[in-house]
């Protein structure tokens, strides 16, 4: 958000040393995910259960699901926070066709589609309007749960058809549950377009320097109308799984959950000025994140206080390096 | 007329203005009581903790900043002063309004130091201070309400306190944006934080320290935010975890309607306050017009998106550019 800080991390990369790649943001969220990994298992005979670890998995999929598609549009130098609202307006429409006795692969479409066309808002809002995305979403977020309240009251859907409980319950073999496989195989397709594909380089390319990619022939507008889509079908699919979990929808689905996926994909080390950012790193986040809740969950902390955490482990995260950064790292 | 009138009305703030007598207008033939000098004072009263955090967030918008953790400042000093007032109900108002202030600055002014010293984006800040902040609610009420018989006469009667027919909150808030307005257009460092978040690097040569501009904008911001903690807990009489949560979002949208810019350098407290005036006949108008509550948001989100989406508008330069022009 400051040109101050964008130079700063542009010199920091200037100066690196040999020794530094030690110290990759990725190499650390490893260490943490060991280190939290102990601990867990010091604290909880119950954690090195493979069911229990399955439990993880399920418990956070759905938020890095949206994770992975929300890295591409931050690295993009744009933001989404309604993804929270598309969710419950993804449930929404899904609860409403599976009301109506329409089949399966129906009521799956339904929820991706709302998510899709909740992508298109955005992204038209941001690309055509012009309007500042956190501006834009702030105003979309208000406007996607505002029309899952006036839908659905203080009621609740849950018709669903038989079978549709499996995507967010059902596992493939043993405790590998479906939500995980998805997101395994999501997370490989995302990083070969960042880390493999003209795609990757255009979006990193338009996130730091929006104007010389638009004059170097990037469709910059067109690969960002592309990511709120592919944000707004992320948040959908989410939807779908969350919804399917619970076997209910309330339009006070996933509240809160657009900080938690942006806190992922900060926490993962996507420069929040766009431009820096890669997949692996997002990734190991989202099991950091999951790892963390979810032993805290096992010593019966209370959710609320477990954002403490969160939010610490965000800050310290990010201001570690940068205060090594600025007085440990030599003259500036 | 005269010139500098006719430069007045075309204005962001006076568009502004003329929407809101619109809307007022509009309510008027069906609802005359709505335009009652009570009913209009009760309109002040609902929006003034609107206008007082917006104030606070378009200092910080002005220097390039966001903060999203205004309304778990205020929630958490909000608990504070609450159980202050509740174990020593005492103590009489001073001590809970300075409590209150100097708890909500250093809130803020631990988002300014690590936006200030350490560079982190604010965005990054103040999400990381917004769950924690949140958090610590929790553990310092360990989950409980603090309800109305709890509090102490004094602690209830402030806000509600009757100055010419207008509440000792509106009071509060229009004190608030007069000061506000005086150290933006008058003080030099008003003027410096307009600098610092018009164009950093022409600020820096100029001499104006750009972190400690923003370092004061969340520390102000913070203060307000804290002294609504206590007039919030008093004005809606309860205290508990998740007051006022996600309130944040409607702050930068009062701001945005007021027309301040997201990246930095503009905006002004006479359009932040009919910003918020705005959402605040909305908010007030729509049961009045026998809109369900459960419509309410959804209307709120039609407003708000189209508002930015008018405002952004307004604000483009020539259609016909080949490079985009620098934010201003």
């Amino acid at each position: 958000m400051s040109d101050v800080s964008l130079s700063a991390r542009s010199k920091a990369r200037v100066t690196r040393r040999p020794w530094h790649a030690l110290v990759r943001w990725e190499t650390l969220l490893v260490l943490a995910i060991l280190v939290d990994f102990a601990i867990n298992a010091h604290a909880s005979p119950y954690f090195l259960d493979p069911w229990t670890l399955s439990d993880v998995t399920v418990s956070v999929a759905e938020k890095a699901v949206v994770a992975l598609a929300m890295a591409f549009l931050v690295m993009a130098g744009e933001i989404d926070i309604s993804v929270g609202g598309i969710i419950a307006l993804a449930s929404v429409s899904m609860g409403l066709v599976a009301r109506a006795g329409l089949p399966l692969p129906l009521v799956v479409a339904s929820g991706i589609a709302t998510g899709l066309l909740a992508g298109c808002v955005n992204g038209a809002l941001v690309t055509i309007g012009r309007v500042p995305s956190i501006v834009a979403t702030i105003g979309t977020m208000t406007l996607f749960r505002g029309i899952a309240y006036a839908v659905l009251g203080d009621g609740v859907l849950k018709t669903y058809p038989p079978g549709f409980a499996w995507l967010g319950q059902g596992s493939v073999a043993g405790p590998v549950s479906f939500e995980l496989v998805l997101f395994v195989a999501l997370a490989a397709v995302a990083i070969v377009l960042r880390h493999a594909t003209a795609f990757g380089r255009r979006v990193v390319a338009t996130g730091s320097n929006p104007e010389a990619s638009r004059m170097s022939g990037i469709a910059t507008d067109r690969l960002r109308f592309a990511l709120f889509v592919a944000v707004g079908t992320a948040a959908g699919l989410a939807s779908v799984l969350l919804t399917s979990r619970l076997g209910s929808t309330r339009p006070s689905i996933a509240q809160g959950w657009e900080l938690e996926i942006i806190t992922m994909v900060i926490l993962g080390g996507v420069a929040i000025e766009g431009g820096i950012g890669t997949i692996p790193g997002v990734v190991l986040a989202a099991i950091l994140m999951g790892l963390v809740t979810f032993g805290l969950g096992l010593l019966n902390v209370p959710g609320i206080v477990m954002s403490v955490v969160t939010g610490t482990m965000l800050i310290v995260v990010v201001a570690v390096p940068a205060a090594l950064r600025r007085y440990g790292g030599g003259r500036q | 007329m005269p010139e500098s009138f006719l430069r007045l009305l075309r204005t962001r703030e006076a568009g502004l203005l003329g929407l809101n007598l619109l809307l007022l207008a509009a309510i008027a033939p069906f609802f005359p009581a709505f335009l009652r000098p009570g009913s209009l004072a009760g309109l002040l009263d609902d929006t003034a903790l609107l206008i007082l955090l917006a104030l606070g967030e378009m200092l910080v918008l002005l220097t390039r900043g966001v903060d999203l953790s205004i309304a778990a400042n205020l929630a958490f000093t909000g608990m504070v002063v609450a159980l202050l007032d509740q174990y020593h109900p005492g103590l009489g108002l001073a001590p809970v309004l300075i409590l209150s202030v100097l708890m909500g600055a250093a809130l803020g002014a631990v988002n300014g130091l690590l936006v200030w010293r350490l560079r982190i984006p604010s965005i990054v800040v103040t999400l990381g201070t917004l769950s924690i902040y949140r958090g610590a609610v929790y553990l310092a009420s360990g989950g409980r309400w603090v309800n109305s018989n709890q509090m102490s006469p004094q602690f209830l009667a402030f806000v509600r306190l009757q100055l010419g027919g207008v509440s000792m909150l509106s009071w509060i808030a229009i004190a608030c944006a007069v000061l506000v307005a005086l150290f933006l257009r008058r003080s030099v460092r008003g003027r410096d934080l307009y600098a610092a978040g018009n164009n950093p690097s022409a600020a820096l040569y100029a001499g104006i320290d750009v972190g400690v501009m923003q370092f004061s904008a969340f520390l102000i911001a913070g203060a307000i935010a804290g002294l609504c903690g206590y007039l919030w807990v008093s004005r809606y009489a309860v205290a508990y975890t998740d007051v006022a949560s996600g309130f944040e979002l409607q702050v930068i949208a009062a701001c945005v309607i007021g027309g301040v810019s997201i990246s930095g350098g503009v905006g002004s407290v006479a359009g932040v306050v009919l910003g918020a005036l705005f959402l605040g006949i909305i908010k007030n108008a729509l049961p009045l017009v026998g809109v369900s509550p459960f419509f309410q948001m959804a209307v709120s989100g039609v407003v708000i998106t189209g508002a930015v989406l008018i405002n952004a508008r307004g604000t483009q330069a020539s259609a016909l550019r080949i490079l985009e022009r620098r934010p201003a």
